[in-house]
């Protein structure tokens, strides 16, 4: 693992690069749509009041400059299937967001929405030599957390700790200092497929672009569209996006699981476009026009024409109602959310203190969406909408950004992971001047 | 037209649509280039820098060549002596207000171009600046006024006061400033006379002293000053008051006092000391001195002031 330290902390370090020259991007790449945020981190953190942007969760220090968005190509299930397709949509995107913001963008900072994510909770334990916790006890109990065989060609994404423990005291954030015996640290490690990753590094690298981090969709969406009490008190995101679902469990304003279900909104189109026998881009506006989950009786009088241009005049003047629309969606819908059922099942939700879903994505925006998630999932259920962010236009605000958006308050104002500590006095290289500072430093 | 028309439907040809990009991507050498432009220096560089180089380029490959130079300087100098020798900035005449015929002459000898001329080769701060040096002219409003008049209206200096100095006879103003010199004192015997080094310095004072000094007005000769710090009013007969250096004009006012009531200048006095206003001192003159002397048996003195040696009776 210390070599994914050495690519994270670079990583890091761009960022910070990034920061000093107050422009970075945000890259957000689905399957449906790919969104390019420019945000300007101007220095001073002045806030400005503007229509309704509060200085509520750190968002107060950028602003968006400069947005676009576009039609994804190449992708399958959050993943880059075809690379020149993927890159000349991230090119489209990012010459209209860079047109707008009339700044050149040179770092961005991306998120990966499929790549199989498996999640992992690490634990660590160390005696404290001392009596008292140092930088370097830190860093050596996350050293400590042992990791299982994630597999073969899998790559850490995320790796946070979420709580520390000095003796029989839990629920620390910063263990640092604290007096005792014992420090135990509960370690979060998300991975995905490595190759995966290095399609999208590829990608982005093609762009002529420098990628200042990397988060995970799922976990940049519920940073956005997640209140602070929800992530506080136990909560669950659920990203419904083109190509996959993704879930992530929050307490303590820490992720402490995330999963991905790989049937998303495409799916529904295609079960349209064969259900009704229309051409997916019909399945497509059939589904954001007049979709839904929950037929009524009127529904069936709601009639809507889904003609053609085959020059027959049968198969030209056809229609359906609406009632079969939402007849071809609602099980697949249902299936969707079963599976979220089954993740969330597995992830142990039911023990959770405060068992609060929010719906985000674009998918979230079916009608009626809410009432079957409260079926299946639980009853607290409610539809997200990402976080405001200074600058950013209206049409930008729908849930089908709050990746996007949880980027932009990633970019600002990113969690601690383990590479964002002290680094261990023996992992520096042999004859590094900081491994002598280091030496002197604990001896003298 | 054509010669057979097609009246079957759905066969007119319809006119292909402006030609749809199938790509929205930009390709990756315009994204380039696009990325290129938005880097400032390029900006500026493509925008101001390559512009003006090309302008100088241009501009300095034109002038190279020394016929073009020669050419082009002539254009400048032909266009612009045709604007300036225009009829509407011709200066036809000068008047003269206020000067009297000499100066009105030298004033007219002055102007650097004959009339008529362009107004542009008038020169009017340097022609004011030429005419102030004349001693006589105090002040000059030179303009050109239209209709092609060149106007000075001149204000001459009054002469107020003579001073006769080693050079001659100079008239000058009340502010003790030259205004000519005359050859005799005959020329203005009006003028009241001033002499001594350093008296056109205190011309002020002077003119004080003529105004306190009327009632013997008739009488006076002249002031001269002494040491370039007081002043001495000469009478006739030779007499004189020497005033002191502070308050000659309240000392001069003393004597006249003591001439009204004594007839002090009326008697046989060569010099009214008054340098010393609490002490104020007579000098006789030699025909008191002897009747003095004589009076009490001294012996008598000669013109000079020595002591005549004594007549011996018989």
């Amino acid at each position: 693992m210390a070599d994914l330290y050495q690519t994270q902390r670079a990583m890091r370090n761009m960022r910070g690069a990034a920061l000093q020259r107050g422009v970075i991007g945000i890259l957000d790449i689905g399957t449906s749509k790919i969104a390019c945020l420019v945000l300007r981190f101007d220095g001073t953190g002045t806030f400005r009041e503007t229509d309704g942007v509060g200085p509520m969760a750190g968002q107060v220090n950028f602003r968006v400059i400069g947005a676009a968005s576009t039609r994804s190509r190449g992708m399958r299930r959050g993943e880059i299937e075809t690379m020149a397709e993927t890159e000349r949509a991230i090119r489209t995107v990012v010459a209209a967001a860079q047109k707008v913001a009339g700044v050149r963008v040179d770092h961005v900072i991306a998120c990966l929405s499929g790549g199989r994510p498996s999640s992992y909770g690490l634990a660590g334990e160390i005696t404290l030599a001392s009596g008292k916790v140092g930088d370097q006890d830190v860093a050596q109990a996350l050293a400590a957390c042992d990791p299982p065989d994630f597999g073969r060609g899998r790559e850490v994404l995320h790796a946070q700790p979420v709580n520390f423990a000095v003796d029989n005291r839990s629920n620390l954030a910063d263990p640092r200092d604290h007096l005792g015996n014992k420090l135990f640290c509960d370690m979060h490690v998300l991975t995905v497929d490595g190759d995966v990753i290095g399609n999208l590094v590829q990608c982005i690298r093609r762009c002529d672009l420098e990628l200042a981090g990397i988060a995970s969709a799922p976990y940049a969406s519920a940073r956005a569209s997640l209140v602070e009490d929800e992530q506080e008190l136990g909560s669950a995101c659920i990203d419904f996006g083109g190509g996959g679902t993704g879930v992530s469990i929050f307490i303590k304003k820490h992720m402490i699981f995330s999963d991905h279900v790989p049937i998303g909104g495409n799916l529904i189109t295609q079960d349209i476009a064969q259900g009704l026998r229309v051409n997916l881009p019909l399945a497509e506006r059939l589904k954001t026009l007049n979709g839904g989950v929950e037929a009524t009786g009127r529904d069936d009088r709601d009639m809507i024409d889904v003609g053609g241009e085959t020059g027959d005049w049968e198969a030209d003047r056809r229609q359906v109602s609406r009632a079969d629309v939402i007849g071809v969606m609602r099980p697949r819908v249902e299936e969707i959310l079963e599976h979220v059922r089954e993740v969330l099942d597995a992830a142990g939700f039911d023990c959770m203190p405060s068992q609060q879903i929010v719906l985000t994505g674009g998918g979230s925006q079916i009608p009626g969406l809410d009432g079957l998630a409260t079926r299946i999932l639980g009853p607290n259920v409610r539809c997200g909408r990402p976080l405001r962010i200074d600058g950013l236009a209206h049409q930008l605000t729908d849930p089908s950004f709050s990746s996007a958006v949880g980027l932009a308050l990633f970019a600002a104002h990113p969690q601690d992971e383990w590479w964002d500590f002290e680094m261990l006095a023996d992992r520096y290289p042999a004859r590094s001047l900081r491994r002598a500072y280091r030496w002197f430093k604990n001896n003298w | 037209m054509p010669i057979v028309i097609d009246h079957r439907p759905g066969k007119q040809v319809t006119p292909p649509g402006p030609r749809q990009k199938r790509d929205p991507a930009p390709s990756r050498l315009k994204y380039r280039l696009e990325r290129m432009w938005l880097k400032p220096l390029y900006r500026r560089v493509l925008r101001v820098g390559v512009p003006a180089f090309l302008l100088a380029l241009v501009g300095g490959l034109w002038l190279a060549d020394e016929d073009r130079r020669a050419m082009l300087t002539d254009n400048v100098t032909s266009v612009v002596t045709k604007v300036q020798s225009r009829d509407e900035f011709q200066v036809r005449v000068m008047t003269i207000e206020g000067a009297s015929p000499v100066v009105d002459r030298a004033l007219r000898a002055m102007l650097p171009v004959d009339l008529p001329a362009s107004s542009f080769d008038i020169d009017l701060a340097a022609l004011r600046l030429q005419v102030m040096q004349l001693d006589a002219i105090e002040t000059i409003d030179l303009r050109v006024k239209p209709g092609g008049v060149l106007s000075a209206v001149v204000k001459e200096r009054d002469p107020a006061i003579l001073w006769r100095h080693a050079r001659g006879i100079d008239m000058l103003d009340a502010g003790g400033h030259r205004v000519a010199s005359v050859t005799s004192r005959e020329v203005r015997p009006e003028l009241p006379m001033i002499s001594g080094e350093g008296a056109d310095l205190a011309t002020v004072e002077a003119l004080a002293l003529f105004d306190a000094a009327g009632p013997i007005l008739p009488r006076v000769r002249g002031l001269v000053r002494r040491g370039e710090r007081r002043w001495d009013l000469v009478l006739d007969h030779g007499q004189r008051i020497l005033l002191p250096e502070t308050g000659a004009v309240i000392a001069l006012e003393a004597a006249i006092a003591l001439d009204r009531a004594e007839d002090m200048l009326g008697r046989d006095i060569v010099t009214v000391d008054l340098r010393d206003p609490q002490r104020p001192v007579l000098r006789l003159g030699i025909d008191a001195r002897n009747t003095v002397r004589t009076a009490r048996g001294l012996p008598l003195l000669a013109p000079d002031g020595t002591v005549l040696p004594e007549e011996t009776e018989g």
